[in-house]
């Protein structure tokens, strides 16, 4: 299949973006108020509040930093405004941001407080968004988009249509040299060895394998029997699945037939080069979006089965169905319908297609449906306590 | 219209692709081979779930896209619902 062309912004770094986001980030939880203040101030931006940074230490901590730092830096997002309580992780936050060459500004709260704070950030704000406002859309490629896969509230037709039809779209994709990346690693529990062929060699094989058998101990190490009803969750078992082999057989046609992995990644890591990579994440929904939203990806591919009406402040979201109940009654949140495969009447090439072009009116502009319904999931992974 | 769906020849399971009422003569297809095939539902089956397509005994694996699903823990009789009832996953367990 040809590359397309897409209306998309082509950032300072080189790299490819779909949205122009101005963005409030705070550093920590108690620097919300802040950006909320900012973000209502100054129309256009975009406060992106969640619940940590204060005491994390180690590999929690690496992960706290690596998420904020990849949702500045993330190509939807033009410019980024970083409030924090302290001026140290506000600073090394925004260093990080600063490497991709967009304009960032931090500011801190103590010494000064929330309104001598809100002041001053919203002044940096609003010239932000004027700025941003002037960008222009320019003339990209498809291929150059990075692309996140992902399933929710599953159920058996997300097997038999919605994932595959994903699947076909990553074999297009990485072929035409295009960046994906697929994870829900306890989500694969059944279907492992299916993935572990898709490694492009033994290094990464063994990569996957490791991070697999981690999350299994984390899992055994907890005694639950069917991880307490959360996987199969409630609506996976009312839509028919059974069994965490089933749904992870289903989950895995998202892979596609003939594209390998490439590499491991560690929750909200960048790819370092092109195709498909492997995410170590949770697989609740809004968890592992915003790690791949950190992760740079632009655009993420939900297929679901009952109905999960989860979106990302700056990924935008394209859900896909092919459950023939579900895209009539949810059909406010179902961008794209592909149930005609279940009676034969579409194939999933062509539901590849329709796919793809979904794709490109999103990149030009289309806002999906858990946009416009203003879903913006941004929930922080947390790895264990805080000191 | 197609009532139920196979992924692989080798499975032992069905997936129903419409609500299928007791008593149905179903058309089924299997999508390795596109094969017609044919099942009698004994009972209700939503739209999702699981037909069996032969006779199980406890302990024995449920096969769906060619691949172990789980273990039976109560009797199935072909044309049955196969759900948490009678299959029991044989991870995390």
């Amino acid at each position: 299949m040809p590359d397309q062309t897409i209306q998309a912004y082509r950032r300072e770094n080189g790299r490819v973006g779909i949205r122009n986001h101005v963005i409030v980030l705070p550093v920590d939880d108690i620097s919300n108020a802040a950006c909320e203040g900012v973000a209502n101030n100054i129309k256009g931006t975009l406060g992106l509040p969640h619940s940590y940074g204060r005491l994390q230490f180690g590999e929690d901590l690496d992960l706290h930093f690596r998420t904020m730092i990849g949702t500045g830096a993330n190509p939807n997002v033009a410019a980024a405004v970083v409030i924090g309580i302290e001026p140290g992780w506000t600073q090394r936050i925004v260093e990080g941001i600063a490497k991709t060459g967009k304009p960032v500004a931090g500011f801190s709260i103590e010494g000064q407080g929330d309104i001598a704070t809100i002041a001053q950030a919203s002044k940096k704000a609003m010239e932000f968004v004027q700025w941003a406002t002037e960008l222009q859309r320019s003339e990209c490629k498809l291929s150059e988009l990075y692309i996140s896969v992902k399933c929710g509230e599953s159920d058996t037709t997300t097997g038999l249509s919605s994932c595959p039809a994903v699947g076909n779209v990553l074999d297009k994709h990485c072929a035409m040299g295009g960046t994906a990346s697929f994870g829900e690693t306890t989500e694969l529990t059944g279907a492992e060895h299916i993935v572990a062929a898709k490694a492009a060699n033994d290094a990464v094989r063994k990569q996957f394998q490791a991070m697999f058998d981690d999350y299994q101990k984390l899992v055994f190490g907890e005694k639950t029997n069917d991880l307490s009803e959360s996987q199969p969750t409630k609506g996976n078992i009312a839509g028919g699945l059974t069994t965490i082999e089933e749904k992870a057989l289903g989950n895995v046609e998202k892979l596609g037939k003939k594209t390998k992995f490439v590499g491991c990644l560690k929750p909200a890591e960048a790819p370092t080069g092109k195709g498909m990579w492997f995410m170590d994440t949770s697989s609740a929904a809004a968890e592992a979006v915003t790690l791949w939203a950190a992760s740079g990806a632009v655009v993420h591919l939900f297929p679901t089965g009952q109905g999960n009406v989860i979106g990302n402040p700056i990924e935008p979201v394209i859900k896909l169905s092919g459950n023939p109940r579900t895209v009539k009654v949810m059909a406010d949140h179902i961008d794209l319908d592909v149930s005609a495969i279940l009676q034969g009447e579409m194939t999933l090439d062509q539901a590849g297609d329709a796919l793809i072009a979904m794709i490109v009116r999103t990149a030009n502009g289309r806002l999906t449906a858990a946009e416009a319904l203003g879903h913006r999931e941004f929930v922080m992974t947390k790895l264990y306590r805080s000191a | 219209m197609i009532h139920f769906l196979v992924h692989d020849t080798a499975d032992t399971v069905g997936v129903a692709v419409v609500d299928i009422a007791a008593g149905t003569q179903c058309a089924g297809r299997d999508l390795s081979t596109n094969k017609a095939l044919d099942a009698k539902a004994t009972q209700d089956i939503p739209l999702g779930h699981k037909l069996a397509l032969k006779d199980f005994s406890v302990g024995d694996t449920v096969v769906k896209y060619g691949c172990d699903i789980g273990k039976v823990v109560q009797p199935i009789k072909a044309g049955q619902h196969v759900h948490v009832h009678n299959l029991k996953t044989k991870r995390w367990a």
